[in-house]
């Protein structure tokens, strides 16, 4: 009796559960490695649902920093890399993983601070400058620290400085290791400065005092490309549906979709595909 | 920051409020936790029986492996899946990455030696005072392990609990096998990730709160059972 009820509640865990599988089992989906600041800034939710209208094909986004993002489509684990590290994305068309990169979009990077300024570098156009007095000020800077796009761009804007932040790593830079609303929250929390892509500040919502204190310097930009993963070295992609993305992100109606995103009024991303 | 109050007034809004989107993350948490949880048992019950309860050679370094294995770091386990699991690892013909297959498998690798080394210690005491009563009866090897895995039925009902809650709180090997994909394999944890790093601080913790009171409601419903069964046990 008491042996049947208890073999009775197993099976029965057992049949609520059912095997689990994808969602859907038709093939009309294509995997997206791409970077946080297109999904948490809500990029992805409004372009997607327009594109799946129009083909049916479902767009299942993984959000990771650019550098685990261009790992994980170079092990053939995704059909489309839509990701900004134009150095990188490049290097993984010439290493074979990706068919050919396309312009997308750009928006620009800003450094953000807490209302205090400690190093005073608000209104410094010269991000080098702004950098380098952060370094002799010894604020606090977080830094991703986490090989993404951003940490990329950061890095090259120390290495036009004569500041060498790793030596100061764990004093006054500060590397997190974490994507960047992880690191916009311990920014918040320490008081740093810290660089982020203007999309993904914008739609940040624990700003705190927070608030962009350098902005504008042409070496702030920040291009966004789109690469379809290479069927010949990695056959499981689905070439055709990924093509069909590739093609209508950077085709006019793409665009459109991408110029029309805006957060409290505020476009965040800048369409700039060629064709 | 906000209170603590409002935290637990957006929780139950959001409980309260049944949204499609929250639902359908507590269901797939649930599916992939339970699954994971049901698999581990399986194989973890009899195989931590089978070592509590007999003796041979290599039972203690198997026994300490065990219990090691309790401690596996989920990220470790998530990016070894993942390997394996990747379209250039060795089952990548199976398409399984980025599915909650994928997720439970992992979560499965994560709760298996806590089933195992917990039910080895429940039935190795157990066995202590069985031994004897075995010996004399002359009971086989598979009717030893039915007969103390039906005993600690109770004892053995926590074991599961403990493998549940490591499971439903884990974050690191589902999202790197998962992926975080939304309606695909978005579950609670991940959520909770994602909207921390949008720095939606208030629903990240309100959604905590959810699971909290989900895990709440799991135990309790457990300890029901397991009242009314004990009851009818005794009487």
């Amino acid at each position: 009796m008491i042996r049947r009820s208890f073999i009775g509640l197993t099976t029965a865990m057992f049949m609520g559960l059912g095997l689990a599988t994808p969602a859907s089992a038709e093939d009309r989906f294509i995997i997206v490695q791409s970077t946080t600041s297109t999904q948490n800034s809500g990029l992805f939710d409004h372009i997607l649902p327009m594109f799946t209208e129009k083909s049916g094909i479902e767009v299942r986004v993984v959000a990771v920093g650019t550098g685990q993002a261009i790992k994980n489509a170079s092990n053939g684990d995704g059909d489309v890399l839509f990701v900004h590290a134009k150095p990188s994305e490049e290097k993984f068309v010439a290493a074979g993983d990706g068919v050919a990169r396309f312009d997308v979009m750009y928006n620009d990077f800003v450094i953000v601070a807490p209302e205090s300024d400690p190093a005073g570098v608000a209104g410094i156009t010269d991000v080098t400058a702004a950098l380098t007095r952060i370094a002799e000020a010894q604020a606090p800077f977080a830094s991703r620290g986490d090989d993404s796009g951003t940490n990329k761009a950061e890095l090259r804007l120390w290495a036009q400085t004569d500041v060498e932040p790793a030596a100061a790593s764990g004093g006054w830079y500060r590397e997190t290791g974490s994507g960047m609303g992880a690191t916009l929250n311990a920014a918040v929390g320490m008081g740093a400065y810290t660089m982020s892509d203007r999309a993904t500040w914008i739609s940040f919502a624990n700003k705190g005092n927070f608030k962009i204190v350098v902005e504008g310097d042409p070496r702030l930009f920040n291009q966004y490309g789109i690469i379809l993963v290479n069927p010949e070295k990695h056959p499981n992609v689905k070439a055709d549906l990924g093509q069909q993305f590739v093609d209508w992100v950077i085709s006019q109606d793409g665009q459109a979709a991408i110029a029309s995103y805006r957060v409290d009024g505020q476009q965040l991303f800048f369409p700039n595909a060629s064709n | 920051m906000d209170s603590f109050g409002s935290i637990l007034a957006e929780a139950f809004g959001l409980i309260l409020a049944l949204d499609p989107d929250l639902v359908e993350i507590v269901g797939l948490s649930l599916k992939v936790t339970l699954s994971a949880v049901a698999i581990s048992c399986l194989i973890g019950l009899p195989l931590g029986a089978a070592v509590g309860a007999f003796r041979f050679p290599g039972r203690i370094v198997l026994t300490v492996l065990l219990n090691a294995m309790m401690g596996l770091p989920p990220v470790v386990v998530g990016l070894t899946v993942y390997l394996m699991l990747s379209a250039s690892g060795p089952f990548g013909a199976l398409a399984l990455l980025y599915t909650p297959t994928a997720m439970i498998i992992a979560q499965t690798i994560l709760v298996t030696p806590i089933a195992a080394a917990l039910t080895r210690q429940v039935v190795e005491d157990l066995n202590r005072e069985y031994a004897e009563q075995f010996a004399s009866l002359g009971v086989g090897p598979l009717g030893r392990i039915s007969a103390l895995l039906r005993d600690a039925r109770f004892s053995l009902l926590t074991v599961a609990l403990a493998g549940f809650g490591r499971a439903v709180a884990e974050v690191g090997a589902v999202m790197i096998v998962g992926g975080n994909i939304n309606h695909v394999t978005r579950v609670m944890t991940t959520t909770i990730a994602l909207e921390t790093s949008k720095g939606n601080l208030q629903l990240a913790l309100a959604l905590g709160v959810v699971l909290l009171i989900l895990s709440l409601i799991i135990n309790a419903a457990v300890m029901a059972v397991r009242g009314t069964a004990q009851r009818a046990a005794y009487v």
